[in-house]
Formats: structure tokens, sequence, C-alpha cells
């Protein structure tokens, strides 16, 4: 049955393509999703163009099945599609909306195609309408893959931008912490921090968190884990850029910062950092 | 049976760790250790882990224990040399020594002894008095 309404089908989709892509390209046109401020209408036409090709040639298959091998060109332009109008700033149900426009004049002209026969009417319109949902559906899911892609490569970016580890003084180190700190990047810190200690043979490593908006139980069992790690490879940690407001939430939610240091502003994490590795600074002369 | 040397250095003891570390081993190294220090009367344990790329609990717990029998014994002991990857691992464990001093390298851990060994000779001999020695300043560590 399937078969026979999805040769029905690509029959419909066969006759007169210049007619059904002339009335596609008018719903896609008029439909409140357009974007002709983020698309041509040449551009428009021939993307349409091709899908249409693709789809009557896939349809001939006889099989209506989306994940077919022979449907495996259509799927190669939708990606292409999805992908450009997810990086040009299309919304997921305008994306969707150029597959699923073209269900109005395919069913018109079913309609009027097969309008002595009810039944096979209704057998082609329940295959053409399970056709274009799968295809809409897969256009979705690779528009949604496309952006995860686009957050996970600026997410990337983000951790190696973020985690500078830098050597103050002989001996001693420091790593400016900028932005929440969640479990991924406490690991990249205590990686980069630990590997610069070994590297520059400090023995003081400051972790500054004027940069970091709030400290909670997570974020502070994060900093105890690193400077845990630190000490016992030997060097010891001072926390500072601590902030009165994070000083409060500290106290507040009972965390104790054992084992470290704090001191309110770098520099005063710095001096300390220089009396503790036996340095002294004198001011050459009096102003 | 195999056993790791423990080097006698003044009135130190040196334990270079250069092979894996298996329990049996390790229960080895803590008893040779103890007697070791019972017998020598030394003062401090020094323990060299840079080779050692690859720890469990039970290594780490050891590892522990063996710093609080020395101190026990009147012993310091400092772990130096420890890779990167094995303070993670041990930090992840939920094992960050607490009782035990960590350095660098030996060439550090050498120094620390020597500095908290020549603070206590002071307190000794001073009938207790205050040290201002250059970790007591800030020695939340040990």
């Amino acid at each position: 049955m399937a078969q026979t309404a999805g040769s029905t089908v690509a029959e419909i989709l066969g006759a007169d393509p210049q007619a059904l892509l002339d009335s596609w390209l008018q719903a896609q046109l008029s439909a409140p999703t357009a974007r002709t401020d983020l698309i041509t209408e040449s551009e428009l036409r021939q993307q349409s163009g091709e899908f249409l090709n693709l789809l009557r040639n896939a349809a001939r298959g006889g099989s209506l099945d989306v994940q077919a091998p022979e449907w495996s060109q259509v799927r190669e332009l939708l990606a292409r599609v999805s992908r450009g109008r997810a990086l040009q700033g299309f919304s997921p149900s305008e994306t969707a909306t150029f597959v699923l426009s073209l269900k109005q004049p395919l069913f018109a002209r079913l309609r009027s195609g097969l309008a002595g026969d009810p039944e096979r009417l209704m057998d082609a319109v329940w295959s053409a309408t399970t056709l274009l949902d799968g295809l809409a559906l897969y256009t979705t899911e690779l528009f949604q893959q496309s952006r995860e892609d686009v957050i996970y490569r600026q997410q990337q970016e983000l951790l190696e931008l973020s985690t500078p580890v830098v050597k103050l003084w002989e001996g001693v180190v420091a790593v400016p912490l900028i932005g929440t700190l969640d479990s991924a990047r406490t690991q990249v810190v205590m990686e980069n921090l630990l590997q610069r200690i070994v590297e520059t043979g400090a023995s003081m490593a400051i972790i500054d968190i004027t940069g970091v908006p709030t400290v909670d139980t997570l974020v502070a069992q994060h900093l105890i884990k690193t400077v845990a790690a630190a000490r016992l490879m030997g060097a010891e940690c001072i926390i500072s850029g601590i902030r009165p407001q994070i000083a409060q939430t500290i106290v507040h939610l009972g965390v104790e910062l054992h084992g470290a240091s704090t001191k309110a502003t770098l520099a005063d994490a710095i001096a300390m950092a220089l009396r503790v590795t036996g340095w002294k600074v004198v001011r050459a002369e009096k102003r | 049976m195999e056993r790791i040397p423990i080097l006698k250095m003044g009135r130190f003891l040196l334990v270079t760790i250069q092979v894996d570390m298996h329990d049996q081993l390790a229960l080895a190294l803590q008893d040779d250790l103890t007697s070791q220090i019972a017998r020598t009367g030394a003062r401090g344990v020094l323990i060299d882990i840079s080779s050692l790329e690859i720890v469990d609990s039970f290594i780490g717990r050891v590892l522990a224990n063996i710093a609080s029998m020395s101190r026990i014994l009147d012993a310091e002991t400092v772990v130096v040399g420890m890779q990167p990857a094995v303070a993670i691992t041990l930090v992840e464990l939920g094992l960050s020594l607490p009782g035990v001093r960590t350095a660098l390298n030996v060439e550090r851990g050498m120094e620390l002894l020597h500095a908290s060994l020549r603070a206590a000779e002071l307190e000794e001999y001073d009938g207790g008095g205050e040290e201002d020695d250059a970790f007591g300043g800030h020695d939340g560590l040990s």
C-alpha cells in the first residue's frame, strides 16, 4: 500500500516541476517566517530547485523512508542548508519551514490529481506528510547540532583563553581566574598550574579570584582541591582577590579554605609570596 | 623479596621509590622504615616519589601512615617530587595527606628537613622558646 502511495507522490512530484517550484517559492516567500533579510530570492530559488530535483529522484526509488540509502543526497543537501541557516541566524522553526512549506503546494496538486479517488488521495497525503515531517525533523536536528557545535567550539576557546599561569617572580607563579569555575575549568586550571609549578620550580602559587563573580560551595571545593594538589607537589598556595561580599558568602556557607593563606588583594599576596621566598623589596630612594 | 632501599644521610633517611609500588612493597617499606628510624635515631625522612606515576588509595594511605609513624618516632617526613597527575589523583581520591610535608625536589626537601631540625634543636636547647625560622611563620601545613 505504502509502495503505491509512494509512487503516487513520486508521480505528482515529477509532473510539471517548474510550476511546483514556483508555487512552493511563493508559499515560502509569503509565509510569516520568510527571512528575505537573510537570504535572497535567487538563492532560495536555487536551493528549492535543487531540493525538488533530489526529492524527485529519491522518491522515484519507491521508498519513502528518509533514512534509506537512496535518500542520502537529499539528506546531504538538507544538512548543508540547515548548517548554513544556523550560521546565518535563522531560528529553528524558520529552518524547518523550508521543508514544511512544501506541503501546501504538494497537497493542492494531490487533491487536483486524485479528485475522483478519495481513498488513494488520503493514502498519498498521509505518505507525503510522513515524508516531509521526517525531512523537517531531520533539518531541525541538524540545525540544533550545528548550533551545539558552535557552542562547543566557543567553550573550548574560552577554556584555552581563560586559564593562563603566569610567572611573577623567581619561584612564584600566579593564576588569575576570570569567570565562573566549573569542574572542567578547575581541571584545566589545576593541570596547568601543577605543570607550571614543575617547569618553573615555583614554591609559591597565587590563585587570584578577583574575576570570579560568585563563590558557592562547589567553587570553594574546587579551590580547595587545587590548593591541596599544589601542596602535594610542594608548593604553598595563596588565594587572593577575595571581595568583602565573597568573604561573607564563604563564612555563611560554612566553607573552610584550610591549607591556603588568603589575602584581600593580589598585591598583598605578592608581598607575602616574596617575603616567604626570602625576597625583600625596598624603594631605591625616597620621594 | 623485592625491597626499596633506605639510605642514611647524616641524621636523615633517604628513600627513593624507583619502581611501581604494589601493596606488598609499600607495607614492606613501612616496616623497614620504622625499624630503621628506631635503630638509627634519624631525625628526618625524605621520600622521593618523582618516578612514581601511578598511585591508588592504598599507597596514598601508606604514605600518610609512614608520616604519622615517623612523627611518633620523632622524625619529620617530607615527600618530594610528586608528579602533577599523582597529585591530582590523590586529591580526587580525597587523600590530601594532611600530616605530610611536601617539597618540589630532593634539594628543597633537604632544606626543609635541615630547617626544621635546626628549629627543633634550638627549641630543645632554649627550653622551648619561640623560634623564628624561615618556614615557621607559614607552616599551617605540617
